[in-house]
């Protein structure tokens, strides 16, 4: 089996390195963590890794919209490097600061055309930063029963609709996940009802919040937005904060499992380099 | 070129924040329904076209798929167009010389374009409609803007250039102290907002008599900072002679023959089991936590800046006491966050405010949005905190932050050396909070808005933590000898004490500035914030530059450490301040206090009349509604629900959350204490509480500090922490201690915090203490004259007071911080299993004074909360026996509203029914049913227990009081019963009567 190198990237403001980084040794990987400065010194420094994780913070403050100026920094130095990384068989992962950057680059949503952005992560509808948890589903499956969750809080009943098998490779196998978000500005919005159905028909809207746990109002209760070729994911929920059953909220009353939900979406990443 | 990007929300999306405008202003009662519109914008300033200013509009400032944007040269009449409905724009920009945050980044950004920005600053735009002409400045000043540090214009902007600075010309200020009589010392003291005493400037005078010559006016400033109350603690430090109801006392330094003396015994005691490492000497606390770390706790206030800014106040308050852990010992790494808050309640109607309070609606908005915005930039979590509310905070508010670090053991010590460099490391000197050390040591009136407007700082999260980034791995290379914060005081105290054994000059020249125009004084008093200092020995300089350049971070050399025991400024190549160290630091004339303290009289009630009569009737005959006393008290504003604060704060970034501050079925019930594994392949645990009851301290203020740490503890023990492991911190926030009435109230409250720490085995590790919170109102014509008075540091001119000032009650706060071996092993507080049985630990005394009960029923007098702290420490340890032993499946301590508060509590959180009955719980003599439910007697836990281990829980808990009270069921309803029944409640109604007052 290949161990692959996981290049943890990190800018001023980058706030969960530290436990991403611990996420992806957990399950075998090795990791480097790397200030986006190196980079751009040496941008040859990518071909090192096999997978690259931009991790959650607030880079550069988002002093101008969450993950703005990261995201042009890359789109202006470093965007052949990441196409390229890409474009090699490599594996990105943006999570919830990481994903608000990877929005603003080549390799998550290719522009179609327009000038305006197909897609963007704006503010929550209450207007505020929040911290909860949330359930999720993988591939726009809405679920029977709302037993197999581990609240009480209840599930519209939809018509039941399975859709083969998660493009994602974070996401393979996965059906469900109890994990946490924390953001202000997670609300996921398409350019217009088209680009919407259009991703969503071509698979890149694999994550999905249950409708009832929506934190921020994103259309559609999007959470997770991968590339077409399913290597790219970026979402807003934390996997590498439920890795340990200890991290769940209601472990005290028994609902969690022997391991954290998220560590199967790091899991995946490595066994894909099996 | 000037040009102005304004940014709208797109056709079709929502403008959020002009919906935040038209709420605050119809709270305020300022208009009903305000027709507003909100834009953001960026005033850019620099040789760019359209095309140029356009691209950085699209691809950089604005969201294109949910915004809009309009580019023009300011003035254009294109950017005041007014929308449908809409009569005024009104801009709001920050004043010249408040940080800008946003700004910097901008200019960076654009930077990165390939583009130059002179000067970029950022505004935010209304466009308002349908409003009295005299409600106008009203809805700027309430609601817009923040006088303090921010400007809002009405129509156009109406300038072309942004002002950047402008250059300073030295010019070495004398002050003649030495020809003043002792009226002219008083006033210096007052106008240059010194705030020394009269024997104070006296001793200076003295001192610089006897050299020959007098200060300059950076000389008199430094002496002013070393000696203030905020730096120097002389009042509680100090000598004091004490009457009270338990004797007389002379006190040569009140702390040390209390609180720390409480620390001594207990590590003598201990003798090599002694877990604490560092007490009372660094930036914060350190004790032992596993064989590789050690934990550092500080808790800080910031109430004065926050009472006039409450966003950059409580900003600056979290960005301040992160830097306490940085700066202890070679620096520790912050793991959590801990924020208390009190407020008057959020619905005093806005024309009952005196003039020069904020609305206390909006001062919590402000101090909850300051915390979140650097705690979660900061990637630290917020774990614990609570809010309390009380009138008297009005003009006042308190504002506690506190932080946690981890350190590695071999890191806790530091030792500056002889001929190191003086490096300032992090954010640049502006002239932002001059005068705070000053200025905290003073009393707020409702003109400080005016005359302290910059003691008022904004803080920029991710300088600290680039300045954090950089410092760990400094720390892990060596490449320093010794670090601190500049905290109050700016560089005048970080040098000061670094060098005080040493000697120290500096060259404030070099020292990196935001904009031109600073003083040589400003550079050296500024508070600005982000800023650290190291000490490096020179052949390490470089290595340190360039780690620092590396990652953006600005280190610069300003002086070294001179082994001459003198401080030595330089700008312009003069000498502008030589003092000797010893005077700096020794030379403070000793200030004796009396202080004199009479507990008030608090009799249970007689027959003596109406008002007494109807108390007795409510406690003794059941002729209350229990039923409707229980919803009001989980109704009332200190024990309801703060969701709505809890999670804005992210309290689980670093991954190492164990138990949330909300628990239970639907993550929302109200835990006790927060547990974190901040090593995150180790299963340590730490525990972070927090106790405190102003109500108390209006009956006695010894039984309000014992009953603050037997909360703080008992919430510590309750999730699973093991007692003899618990460290905590005082911090004292009281009125003016000049009065012996009040200073004899804080003395009584330190002979508490000594005799039950000792008793409980409970060390201070740390505090604070902050003095002189009272808040004088002012007639208006003062107010008036005070706005035309001109400006500059010795010019302001303060009139005398003529109003009663409003004291803020005694509030302590004790925070604790406790350990588990093994967080598996930890508890919450919700019900989990019908079936379970019910035990409640501790006995129930007749104490209904200060109690929510009281409070809820408009009741007064009564017996305050008293401690058994032998009693306790037994108590604690039986039942951390029996949670460790696993017989406990949830624990809840007792506190506010007590039993009957409680027991509703874990029956929502749980989502699970419970039926209790009074009759076998063990009492103190004949108790009236309202004591019963309601009285807040300390020591006290409900505990859920499962029927198998019921005999190893009894027997866990032989020494204690304790009995099985009842049993977990499997329905909606709370069911408490007496000789009669008394409560037949449904949960959800309980839970929608503690959630809904702050669910805003």
């Amino acid at each position: 089996m290949t161990t692959p190198n996981v290049l943890i990237l990190r800018a001023p403001g980058t706030n969960c390195d530290a436990e991403t980084a611990f996420a992806f040794e957990r399950v075998g990987a090795k990791t480097e963590t790397l200030h986006v400065n190196r980079l751009l010194e040496r941008p040859e420094l990518f071909e090192r890794f096999q997978i690259l994780c931009i991790p959650g913070g607030f880079s550069y403050g988002d002093d101008l919209g969450a993950g703005r100026i990261l995201g042009n920094q890359i789109q202006h130095h470093l965007s052949d490097q990441l196409v390229r990384f890409k474009a090699d068989g490599n594996l990105i992962l943006g999570i919830c600061n990481g994903f608000q950057v990877l929005l603003k680059s080549p390799v998550l949503l290719e522009k179609i055309g327009a000038d305006t952005p197909p897609a963007t992560l704006t503010w929550n509808d209450s207007g505020r930063y929040y911290d909860g948890w949330v359930r999720l589903e993988v591939n726009g499956e809405r679920l029977e029963s709302q037993h197999s969750f581990p609240s009480e809080k209840t599930v519209s009943l939809l018509p039941v609709k399975r859709i083969k098998g998660s493009k994602s490779v974070f996401l393979a196998g996965i059906e469900r996940m109890y994990l946490p978000v924390a953001h202000a500005e997670g609300k996921f919005v398409a350019r217009d009802e088209r680009t919407l159905q259009g991703l969503d028909a071509a698979g890149q809207l694999p994550l999905r919040y249950v409708a009832a746990d929506n934190p921020n109002g994103s259309m559609a209760e999007v959470a997770g937005v991968c590339d077409s070729t399913g290597r790219v994911l970026g979402l807003m929920p934390h996997p590498e904060r439920h890795i340990d059953p200890t991290q769940h909220p209601r472990w005290t009353r028994g609902e969690a499992g022997p391991e954290g939900a998220g560590l199967q979406m790091f899991r995946n990443a490595v066994k894909y380099f099996a | 070129m000037l040009w102005e990007v304004d940014i709208h929300p797109a056709e079709g999306r929502p403008d959020l924040a002009a919906g935040e405008v038209a709420a605050t202003a119809a709270e305020l009662h300022l208009a009903d329904d305000l027709a507003v519109t909100s834009a953001r914008g960026y005033l850019i300033q620099g040789e760019l076209d359209r095309a140029q200013v356009a691209r950085i509009a699209d691809e950089l400032l604005a969201d294109r798929v949910v915004e809009r944007t309009v580019v023009a040269p300011a003035g254009d009449p294109l950017l005041t167009e007014l929308p449908d409905g809409r009569t005024h724009w009104i801009h709001v920009l920050p004043k010249p010389g408040v940080m800008d945050p946003v700004a910097q980044s901008a200019m960076q950004a654009i930077a990165d374009f390939g583009l130059r920005a002179e000067a970029v600053r950022t505004m935010r735009k209304y466009a308002v409609g349908r409003l009295a002409e005299d409600r106008l400045p009203l809805l700027c000043s309430k609601v817009l803007a923040n006088d303090a540090v921010e400007q809002a214009i009405a129509g156009p902007l109406g300038f072309e250039r942004l002002q950047v600075g402008s250059p300073y010309e030295f010019k070495l200020v004398i002050v003649p102290i030495l020809a003043m009589d002792d009226a002219a010392l008083e006033q210096l003291s007052r106008d240059g907002q010194l705030f020394l005493s009269l024997v104070e400037m006296r001793t200076i005078q003295a001192h610089f008599n006897q050299l020959g010559r007098d200060p300059t006016d950076v000389e008199l400033e430094t002496v002013a900072q070393t000696w203030s109350e905020h730096c120097s603690h002389k009042t509680l430090a100090g000598r004091i002679d004490y009457r009270g109801p338990d004797g007389e006392r002379h006190f040569e330094n009140m702390l040390k023959e209390t609180i720390f003396a409480a620390t001594r015994e207990i590590r003598r005691a201990a003798g090599d089991r002694d877990w604490c490492v560092s007490v009372f000497v660094d930036n914060a606390g350190v004790i032992r936590f596993d064989e590789n770390y050690n934990v550092v706790f500080k808790v800080e206030t910031h109430n004065h800046p926050s009472a006039l800014e409450p966003y950059g106040g409580a900003n600056t308050g979290i960005g301040g006491v992160i830097r306490d852990p940085m700066g202890t010992g070679m620096g520790a790494k912050p793991i959590c966050n801990t924020d208390v808050f009190c407020f008057a309640p959020p619905d005093v109607p806005a024309e009952e405010l005196p003039p020069g309070v904020l609305h206390p609606r909006r001062v919590m908005k402000g101090v909850v949005a300051g915390v979140r915005d650097y705690g979660n930039r900061m990637g630290i979590p917020t774990v614990n905190g609570a809010i309390y509310f009380d009138p008297r905070y009005l003009g006042n508010p308190l504002v506690y932050c506190g932080n946690v670090g981890l350190i590695p053991r071999d890191k806790s010590d530091k030792h500056p050396q002889a001929n190191d460099l003086i490096v300032a490391l992090g954010g640049r000197t502006g002239r932002d909070g001059i005068h705070g050390a000053t200025f905290s040591s003073a009393e707020l009136t409702s003109h400080s808005e005016t005359l302290s407007g910059g003691a008022v700082q904004i803080g920029n999260a991710i300088t600290e933590k680039m300045l954090l980034d950089v410092l760990l791995v400094a720390r892990d290379r060596g490449l320093y000898n010794a670090v601190t914060d500049c905290g109050a005081g700016g560089f005048s105290s970080a040098v000061g004490e670094m060098g005080e054994k040493i000697g120290a000059e500096v060259w404030l020249e070099r020292v990196p500035l935001k904009y031109e125009g600073l003083s040589y004084t400003e550079i050296w008093i500024s508070e600005a914030q982000e800023r650290m200092v190291v000490s490096v020995s020179p052949e390490k300089w470089e290595k340190l530059s360039e780690l620092c350049a590396s990652e953006g971070v600005e280190a610069t050399a300003i002086g070294k450490f001179t082994p001459t025991g003198r401080l030595t400024l330089i700008y312009a190549e003069q000498k502008v301040a030589d003092l000797a160290m010893d005077f700096l630091h020794d030379g403070r004339p000793p200030v004796v206090r009396e202080a004199v303290y009479t507990p008030p009289k608090n009799d249970e009630c007689g027959m003596m009349n109406d008002e007494c009569r109807k108390q007795h009737s409510v406690i003794h005959h059941s002729s209350f509604n229990i039923h409707n006393s229980l919803l009001k008290i989980l109704g009332s504003l200190n024990v309801c629900s703060k969701e709505w604060v809890i999670r804005q704060y992210d309290h689980e970034v670093q991954g190492g959350s164990v138990l949330k501050p909300l628990v239970g079925a639907a993550n929302d019930g109200p835990g006790d204490a927060a547990v974190l594994r901040p090593v995150l392949d180790s299963r340590r645990g730490i525990v972070i509480s927090c106790g405190m009851n102003p109500r108390y301290g209006d009956f006695d203020t010894y039984w309000m500090a014992a009953s603050a740490i037997d909360e703080a503890v008992r919430n510590c023990v309750a999730v699973g922490a093991d007692p003899a492991r618990i460290a905590i911190l005082d911090n004292f926030c009281w009125g003016a201690t000049d009065r012996p009435e009040t200073l004899g109230s804080l003395v009584r409250a330190a002979l508490a915090c000594h005799d039950v720490a000792v008793e409980l085995g409970t060390p201070f590790i740390s505090g604070k203490d902050s003095l002189n919170n009272e808040f004088r109102p002012l007639g208006k014509g003062v107010r008036n004259r005070l706005c035309e008075a001109p400006e500059g540091p010795f010019r302001q001119k303060v009139p005398d007071t003529f109003s009663e000032p409003i004291s803020i009650p005694p509030s302590l706060l004790i925070s604790a911080i406790g350990q588990v071996d093994d967080v598996a092993r930890c508890v919450s507080m919700d019900l989990k299993e019908p079936g379970n049985l019910l035990y409640i630990v501790g006995e129930t005394k007749n104490e209904l004074g200060g109690s929510h009960f009281s409070l809820v029923e408009g009741l007064s007098g009564g017996e305050v909360p008293k401690v058994d702290a032998r009693q306790a420490k037994t108590t604690f340890a039986a039942l951390h026996a029996a949670i460790n032993a696993g017989h406990v499946r949830a624990c809840h301590d007792l506190s506010e509203g007590g039993l009957a508060a409680a027991i509703a509590e874990m029956a929502f959180a749980g989502g699970l029914g419970a039926k209790i009955s009074l009759a076998d719980v063990p009492r103190n003599g004949d108790l009236p049913t309202a004591a019963l439910l309601f009285s807040e007697s300390n020591t006290r836990f409900l505990c859920e227990v499962r029927p198998e281990n019921a005999a190893s829980f009894e027997s866990a808990l032989a020494d204690v009081p304790h009995a099985r009270i009842g049993e977990v069921v499997d329905s909606n309803k709370l069911e408490i019963v007496g000789e009669t029944p008394l409560v037949q409640a449904d949960l959800h109604a309980l839970k929608e009567a503690w959630q809904k007052p702050l669910r805003w």
